[in-house]
């Protein structure tokens, strides 16, 4: 399957820019794992900071903040909102 | 006297222990969930005349078939059926918190929501109208401020009330045309199977096998209706519904919130100042180890201080024990029993201390942050970075760092945490390889004990990825964590659980230790008449007999046997040795005896060491790996793959040496 959304994933997004999610591949529990932590397509994320190492990220998602592993966030589809 | 059952429900960190113990106080109860590892607390209290059971369930995002815990607490409610189950709520986190609302809701428990955190949303200046969504979700909410025990009694009147009350009907969430055609379908399918529909909530289950849940699958095993529903589940993309559910869920929480919320704008919260410099790229890293360093120091100098008053107590009473006729009785209780439980009881308080620490900073936290910080580092061996914490306590004593692996979600990775633990060189290991460098290394001593610590933890990361390779194998679960908000933790609430784990410790662990300890004096003293230890008695036998097995690592039954003595405590070793070599309790003339016996040099010193570091963890870790996996097998596999990797370690070591210095 294409990613949908122009082909950025959740990643890609750099601090402070927000993005809606248009799709998610993760396959079993992680997806499932997801939907439980509020990502699912139509919510609304914010990239906050990277951790000191480069991996993983911290996002905000419906009001509280959440880290993601970057091979984690690869499988979410996102398109970025108009700064 | 009526009697009623409530289970205590809850995303993590939202104050769920808290009001746990504000409800029962000490009256608790810690033990684990049948046939599994998880953590379960129950308690016993009563109120206005009747007699509640409090069972606190995992903390869970939601009740799908995610991670154990979300088993457990989903299998409590489906197959005991308590009377009520209270969901602890974050009111300043409602629409997350509320997903699992939905899901308790469709299955069917009588429900009543705990509007907890209440303070920290007004202090921000939200307006939660907790009315309407008690009319919106027709359930009970109440409003609860857990660490200050506000609402505790008005809860509990809810729960009751709604205990008594006749069941309500299945309110839940109205999934959309199509979802609920299929619904409708299952349902017909499942109610012919009157088992299936006496035992579960059908709509649930419909739900379930629409979303491919495999437990729910299970539940379908060797039921009547198991032919029609897969038909009905046949033509369904199991996955894209699993999406759809969820989004519907989400879409009816926004359409209640926007009813009841009036949330203050979003202002730059505290939590992200402090993390802007916790997690900072240059900050996070030296402030992370700041903190470790701290805990390690504080733990060892409060530790050690009682520690020491313990030993001495226990050196008081084995004088007294000495007095005891027979002499084989004063033996039993001075050397066996005195002497190898006081041994590792002296390693109490460190444990308590580390607990303590641990549970402040999972409270505060911190602990959510230092995972985010390691999980880099950590990945690369295949492990989670919750993992790193647990490996770093481990250069203290192993017991509590396996204890400590309790904060890992994922099942294998927390196996393959714990079997590797015993690789991290602990503090009881030093006392050997400070007095063989000593005798062997003069000034590169230093040199060698760091490259052993090195070695420990190469070996450690080593097999924990050849475990994930081998036995343990899996992806890696999507690695998706919490951050929670700082919050300032009691210290009530850190006392209750420090004392919670470390008596459990005790409990679970004393048995095998003072077992090991009589079987090992056992060995030692016998047969009747032997000196204590010497190479006439069973253990000198045995060691004897390890000779052949220790002289390719150029050691011999001496030291075989101070090893075995090992087995009580690591630094038990040294003592042993000291005996074997007719040295007594002097250091220096010990140092004088290994240093004239003419089989030893640096090559097979080092091999010792080798040995020392890696073979058998010690009685105290092997109880807890028991306790903590729950399985002799893994207990034993954790000896004999320890004794593998050391002696061949050793062997090399010893070879390598030989080419070095000759000897
Ligand atoms: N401000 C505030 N803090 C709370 C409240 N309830 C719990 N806490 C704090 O929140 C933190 C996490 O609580 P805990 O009970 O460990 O959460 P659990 O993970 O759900 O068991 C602790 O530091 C508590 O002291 C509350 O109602 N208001």
């Amino acid at each position: 399957m294409l990613p949908r959304g122009g082909g950025v994933t959740l990643d890609r997004i750099i601090p402070e820019q927000a993005c809606r999610i248009v799709g998610i591949r993760a396959r079993g529990r992680s997806r499932r794992r997801m939907f439980a932590m509020g990502l699912v397509p139509g919510a609304r994320v914010e990239m906050l900071r990277t951790a000191p190492l480069g991996d993983p990220v911290e996002y905000r998602v419906r009001g509280y903040c959440l880290a993601i592993r970057k091979a984690d966030a690869g499988l979410i589809d996102v398109m970025p909102e108009e700064q | 006297m009526q009697q009623f059952t409530v289970a205590l429900a809850g995303n993590p960190n939202v104050g769920k222990t808290t009001i746990f113990n504000a409800v029962t106080g000490s009256r608790q109860h810690v033990g684990n969930w049948p046939g599994v590892t998880v953590e379960k607390k129950t308690g016993r209290i009563s109120h206005r005349g009747i007699e509640i059971d409090v069972v606190d369930l995992p903390g869970t995002y939601s009740l799908t078939a995610y991670s154990l815990d979300e088993i457990v607490a989903r299998d409590f409610i489906l197959d005991e059926k308590p009377d009520v189950v209270i969901q602890v709520v974050d009111a300043t986190n409602l629409e997350r918190n509320l997903y699992l609302t939905t899901q308790l809701m469709e299955i069917g428990a009588p429900l009543v929501v705990a509007l907890n955190v209440a303070d920290l949303a007004e202090a921000r200046g939200d307006a939660i109208d907790a009315e309407r969504l008690q009319s919106l979700l027709a359930i009970p909410v109440v409003r609860t401020v857990g660490n200050r025990g506000e609402g505790i009694e008005d809860m509990l009147d809810a729960a009751i009330r709604e205990a008594e009350s006749p069941p309500r009907h299945e309110h839940t969430v109205g999934y959309g045309d199509d979802a609920e055609a299929a619904i409708a379908r299952l349902v017909t399918a499942l109610s012919a199977d009157a088992d299936l529909a006496g035992h579960y909530p059908l709509r649930w289950l419909a739900v379930r096998l629409l979303e491919g849940d495999e437990h729910a699958d299970c539940r379908l095993e060797g039921s009547p209706a198991r032919e029609a529903a897969l038909e009905i589940l046949a033509g369904i993309d199991r996955e894209a519904c699993e999406a759809a559910l969820a989004d519907k869920r989400y879409e009816v929480i926004a359409a209640i919130l926007a009813q009841v919320c009036r949330l203050a704008p979003e202002k730059i919260s505290a939590s992200d100042r402090i993390d802007r410099v916790v997690t900072n790229r240059y900050l996070g890293i030296p402030i992370f180890l700041a903190l470790m360093w701290g805990a390690f120091e504080l733990t060892f100098a409060v530790g050690g201080f009682f520690g020491e008053a313990i030993e001495a107590g226990f050196g008081v009473l084995g004088e007294a024990a000495a007095t005891i006729e027979p002499g084989w009785l004063a033996s039993l209780i001075g050397d066996g029993i005195l002497g190898g439980v006081g041994a590792v009881l002296a390693f109490v308080p460190h444990i308590f201390i580390l607990f303590l620490i641990l549970s402040i900073m999972e409270a505060s936290g911190y602990l959510a942050r230092a995972a985010f910080i390691m999980d880099r580092l950590m990945y690369a061996f295949g492990l989670p970075g919750k993992a790193f914490i647990p490996m770093l306590m481990g250069f203290g004593c192993n017991v509590p760092a396996i204890m400590a692996t309790r904060t890992i979600e994922d099942h294998k990775e927390r196996l393959i945490t714990i079997m590797v633990n015993p690789f991290i060189s602990c503090g009881a290991r030093l006392p050997i390889y400070v007095l063989f460098t000593g005798i062997f290394f003069g000034r590169e001593a230093g040199t060698v004990i760091f490259a052993l610590y090195v070695l420990g933890i190469a070996v450690a990361i080593g097999s924990a990825k050849l475990f994930r390779s081998t036995i343990l194998p899996g992806e890696s679960a999507a690695f998706i964590m919490e951050l929670p908000p700082y919050r300032l933790p009691t210290l009530r609430g850190s006392m209750i659980q420090m004392w919670d784990r470390g008596s459990t410790y005790l409990k679970k662990a004393g048995g095998i230790i003072l077992i090991g300890a009589v079987i090992i004096w056992a060995l030692a003293s016998n047969p009747p008449g032997v000196e204590y230890g010497s190479q006439e008695s069973l253990v000198g036998i045995i060691g004897n007999m390890l000779s052949p097995a220790v002289e390719p690592l150029g050691l011999n039954g001496k030291i075989a046997v101070a090893l075995i003595f090992g087995i009580l405590a690591k630094e038990i070793v040294v003592s042993s040795l000291g005996v074997l070599y007719g040295a007594g309790e002097d250091a220096g003339s010990l140092t004088d005896a290994l240093a004239a016996d003419p089989g030893l040099g640096p090559a097979s010193a080092l091999a010792l060491m080798v040995f020392a570091l890696l073979y058998l963890p010690c009685i105290a870790t092997l109880a807890v790996i028991r306790a903590e996996t729950g399985s002799w097998r893994w207990t034993g596999f954790a000896v004999g793959y320890g004794v593998v990797i050391a002696w061949l370690l050793a062997f090399f070591a010893y070879q390598a040496g030989r080419l070095i210095w000759g000897i």
